[in-house]
Formats: structure tokens, sequence, C-alpha cells
């Protein structure tokens, strides 16, 4: 099956091939949607050989280029079809904390989401405290996402959970940590549920987080 | 009997050498890039340090008096606003211009090579800074996109080319260079005039010379994250040629160190960490360009201080393949007491105190800290002291404290 076949060429990184394959089904005038099917099928392969240390981002980096390109192939053809989106298994609003602009691993770990069928809401860079909160009774997540590079990220990660407490909600949502400085005991003193070390980690904290493994 | 300066001098430089080279020393050294930090103990915000030179040197006397390290970075990791203002620095964002006031200065990624443009950064390394990284990363010199080839200058190739430096844009970015340079120099004045002041007061200059390595070379400042580690699968053939390239670069940008008192040039190491590539991407891409450079530069004269700011433990069956005691590793992350045995009468280690810890623990953890890492690390010689990372935010009492700590106890007896 051609389906297999471009599902194993993009959980593979052969960019040529895949591109070329979707290329081809598109042509032949397969549905757009199994097209997309098997991009979602081979990131879920792509995901488990991240955080079984096979993949690193190289591989992440460029299956998502093959994954853009391929969506920008299928678009012209999916007009006028109905696509139903799978319910997403949760919602994620993440950012980097205020004063910290580094946001190569944030976007890493807001792409692992996403393929994993998560709705993320991404507040992008130098995020104050009350653009969370704001975000956060907007669209009422379950987990939060916070990023910081910098020693000064401690502080400003503190006093966003400060924040979220002091709105009432952080009951409501369970907090994630990221970035280079920090780790277990970063995530005690900020007041957060967990620390992630990659994307893989932030997968899998949000899956046991919303109820699966 | 009170020790003059020189000799106090003396004393800091072969007490560093001993340590980089692997001997014992008197004492623990302890040293290492701090930033913010240094300017939030004078009262002074980065902003004020990056304007006002005096003020920044000022801000770095008040911090050597008082904490009395053996050798030292002073101003130059605050860099100078005015020129970078004046210049319109297109990837980078400091204090007072798109940061709050006290806010470290940072780096914005993006692709300042694209993808395509491997062949022109390969066939002329130079041409391609002039043309389109220098245009791409400075308003006021985006008239070098007109900047004629040199490498066509010869017979009368002249004739044609130089007509380029009739065009106003041209001429407008050659204009602004020259207005950059004066104001840079005047920061280079104010470097030197500290490392003067410094020299008198019997403390050397912990640096002769900054670097990179090759892969980071392509990575932070051309290509980017995303763009590298693409090009690692997309395009590896030409990334290999431009790390050729880029290898004899960083050979080139750290050889300055060779003659100083203390030759030490620094190679800051961001994208080989754990997390980034594989093993055998590594060792594809990463390590045998680096260690060439460590090679040239070991050969030129130099002391090569790798400074890693990751978690770089799966690194060090590499690390161990370098020139014996020309070479120290800065550890960030790191499983301590095994790079020291892996590492042990070939290469020194430095650093390692969790920035985390100086900023959230006590006097008493830091202490706790230091003690184990001198007992285990500098056990023999061997080891610097020093912060996982350049050190911004932290409790005054901590960072006392693992001054205080190294002094007294990093004593070999």
């Amino acid at each position: 099956m051609t389906k297999e076949k471009l599902v194993d060429a993009i959980a593979n990184i052969r960019d040529q091939e895949a591109l070329q394959l979707a290329r081809q089904m598109l042509d032949a005038g397969v549905d757009p949607r199994i097209v997309l099917e098997a991009g979602r099928e081979a990131m879920a392969i792509v995901g488990e050989r991240h955080e079984r240390k096979e993949y690193y981002l190289p591989e992440l980096v460029v299956a998502g280029e093959i994954l853009k390109e391929i969506a920008e192939m299928v678009k012209p053809k999916l007009r006028g079809k109905a696509t139903v989106q799978a319910k997403p298994r949760g919602k994620v609003v993440i950012g980097t904390v205020e004063g910290d602009i580094h946001d190569i691993g944030k976007d890493i770990v807001a792409f692992m989401l996403e393929v994993n069928n998560y709705q993320v809401f991404n507040l992008g860079v130098d995020v104050p405290p009350s653009k969370f909160v704001e975000k956060i009774r907007e669209v009422n997540p379950e987990i939060v996402g916070m990023s910081g590079f910098l020693t000064l990220a401690f502080d400003q990660m503190r006093l966003t959970v400060e924040a979220i407490k002091e709105a009432g909600l952080r009951n409501k949502v369970k907090i994630m940590i990221g970035g280079a400085p920090m780790d277990n005991d970063a995530a005690k003193y900020i007041g957060a549920d967990a620390y992630g070390e990659d994307a893989a980690a932030a997968v899998k904290l949000a899956n046991q987080w919303t109820g699966g493994n | 009997m009170e020790k003059s300066p020189e000799e106090l001098y003396q004393e800091r430089v072969k007490r560093v050498l001993d340590a980089c080279t692997g001997k014992v020393p008197d004492r623990v050294p302890i040293m290492g890039p701090y930033e913010l930090f240094v300017y939030n103990y004078a009262g002074v915000t980065i902003k004020e340090a990056m304007n006002d030179y005096a003020l920044a040197r000022r801000a770095c006397h008040k911090f050597l008096d008082d904490f009395q390290p053996d050798a030292d970075f002073g101003p130059v990791l605050a860099y100078p606003a005015p020129p970078m203002e004046f210049l319109g620095v297109k990837w980078f964002k400091w204090a007072g211009h798109g940061l709050g006031d006290n806010i470290m200065y940072q780096f914005m990624e993006g692709e300042y090579m694209k993808a395509d443009e491997y062949d022109e950064f390969i066939y002329d390394p130079s041409h391609f800074m002039a043309t389109k990284w220098l245009p791409r990363s400075f308003k006021a010199l985006e008239g070098f996109a007109g900047f004629p080839p040199m490498r066509l200058m010869m017979w009368f190739g002249w004739t044609g080319l130089l007509t380029a430096f009739a065009n106003p844009e041209v001429q407008q970015a050659l204009q602004n260079a020259i207005e950059a340079g004066k104001q840079l120099s005047e920061w280079f004045a104010s470097l030197g005039q500290y490392t003067q002041e410094i020299k008198q007061k019997g403390f050397p200059l912990a640096y002769g010379a900054f670097s990179w390595p090759p892969f980071d070379l392509i990575g932070d400042t051309l290509r980017g994250t995303r763009g590298i580690m693409s090009d690692m699968i997309r395009r590896p053939d030409k990334l290999l040629k431009a790390l050729e390239i880029a290898t004899q670069l960083c050979i080139e940008y750290g050889s300055a160190a060779a003659g100083a008192d203390l030759p030490l040039t620094w190679i800051w190491m961001h994208k080989g960490s754990e997390g980034f590539m594989s093993d055998e991407q590594y060792k594809t891409f990463y390590w045998p360009f680096l260690k060439r450079a460590i090679e040239g530069l070991v050969e030129r004269g130099c002391i090569v201080v790798i400074y890693c700011e990751g978690n770089d433990t799966p690194r060090l069956k590499y690390f161990v393949d370098v020139p014996k005691g020309k070479v120290v590793y800065h550890f960030a992350t790191m499983d301590m007491a095994k790079a020291k045995e892996m590492l042990h009468g070939i290469a020194a280690i430095s650093g390692n105190v969790p920035n985390r810890l100086l900023l959230t623990g006590s006097p008493d953890d830091v202490k706790a800290y230091c003690k184990w890492l001198i007992d285990t690390v500098g056990k023999d010689g061997g080891y610097i002291m020093d912060t996982s990372a350049l050190l911004d935010e932290a409790k005054l009492e901590n960072v006392k404290a693992m001054f205080e700590f190294t002094h007294e106890y990093g004593v070999y007896r």
C-alpha cells in the first residue's frame, strides 16, 4: 500500500522519497485526508524513536519540514472536503517566561505536543505572568508549559505560578517547566508540577496528566 | 610580609597555568566568566554598563577587589551598546534595545545564511560575509550588498569592479563602517585600559581570545539551530564542506591568545551537547572538526578552554582524544566523578557549581557542593572552581561562600 510506504518514508526521514510519494498519491487522486493521516501515523513513530533516543533534533526538525511541505501540497486538494479533526487529547498553553526570548526548545516541545494531538496555544517568548493567566482563563487548558534559558527564568517562573495561583487557577492546571538550567529541584522552587528534560518528556508528562500512558 | 602586586600577579598566573596544564597548583584557582552578577553587585544595571565604559570598569574593579578571583574577564562581556545601536544589529536584543534595563542581552537565531547559499559561502567566505551576512546583520551596513568581489580585481578587473564604490549605498555603508570603527575603538581602548589597571593590582586577564566550535560557527550565526539540524540530513555534503572552512576560521579566531600571560582561548560550545544529536551524528559533524580546531590552536601556542553549556557526559569518550595538558573542559551538567576519572592526566576540568544553587540554595549548600568538587575533581590538581554557566542572578552570600570556601579549603597541603 502506498500509504504505508509514505508512513515508512516519513518515519525514516527519507525526505525526497516522502515528498515524491505524497505528490504521486495526490496526483493519482488518493483522498488527501489519507495523505495527512499518513503524516500523523509517521509522526507517532518519530515521537517514539525520539523518546527511545534513536532520534534527535535533526530528525525532529526534518520530519517537521516534511510534514509542513506535505500539508502545503494537500491544502488545495482539501477544498470542499469535510475534514474531521480528531478530538484533541488536551489543551496546552505554552510560552517562554518574561525577560527571556529563547524559543527553539519551546517550539520543538509545542510541535511534538501538536503532533501528539494536543491543541497548543503558543504564546511565544517574553511572556508576562498576566498573559499566561489571561490565556488560561480564555481557553481553559489542562496543561501549562513554561520555558526558560536564563537564570532570571527561575524567579519569573515562580512569579508566573504565583499569578496563576492568585487568579484561582492553580488547581485547574498541571504545570511543566523546561529549559537548559532547569531540573527537578528547580520545579520544586518554582512550584511547578514537573520538569521535563526534552520534547519526549513533555509529551510523556502530558499523556500522564491527561490520563493515558 | 605582604606580597607585591607583581608577586601576586605571577602567583596567580602560575596557579591558573598549573591547574590548566594538569599540575598541582598551590590552591584550586577560582575564576570564571561572569555577566550580570558583577554589575548587580556594584549596583550598576547592565544597560548602564553597556553604555558607560568607565562605569563598567569601576564595577568590574569592585568585584575584583572584593572577590579576588585568580583571573578576570573584566567588562568584555558587557558588550558596547553605542556602536551596536549605531549599526542597528538585527540579531541581538539588549537592555534598552528590546529588553528591560537589567536583563542580559540575548541572541535571536535566524537563517542569516540560506540553505541554498552554502556554495557561495564555500567558494568565498569573505565575499559572502561582506555582501550577504553583513547587510542581513546590520541595518547601517545594508549597502555592503553591492560590495564588489575583491577576488576579481586582478589585471584590469578593477576597472569595472571599483565603480561599485561610486554607488551611494555602498558609500554610505563605508561611511557607517568608519564611524562604527571609531566607536568600537573607544570600547577596545577601555578594555585595554582595564587590562593594564588590573595587572598593576596583581590580576591576570582570563582570556586571550574567544572562538567557537566549527559546527556552532555555522549553526549559531549563519544557519540557526533548525537550519543546521535540517542540513545534517538534507544537505550533509555541503555542511561538511562548510565545516572544513569553519575549522580554519575557528583556529583563526582563537589564535590571538598565543603569547598572552594566560594564553587561554575560550571556545563557547552550544550545539554538541546531549539531546541535540546522536552519537553517530556527533562523530560525523561535530567532534572531528572541533578536535582539529583544538589541535590547530594548541599548535599555535594556545591553551584551549572548551566551555560546555549543556550536558556533555555522553561526549567524554571523545573529549579524551586531545593533546595532553593543553585543554580545559568547563562543564555545566556533567557526571563530574566520571569526568575526573576519564580526563585526569589528559585535560583539566572547571566549573559545575550549579547557577540554580547559587540563586536558590544557602551558603552551606554551596560550600558542601564546592567541597565535593574540590575533594573529587580537585584531587591531584587539574581543577578550576567555577559556576556552571555565565553568572547572572545569584544570592550574594552564596557567591561569597563559593569564593571564600575555595580560597580556604582549596589549598593543596
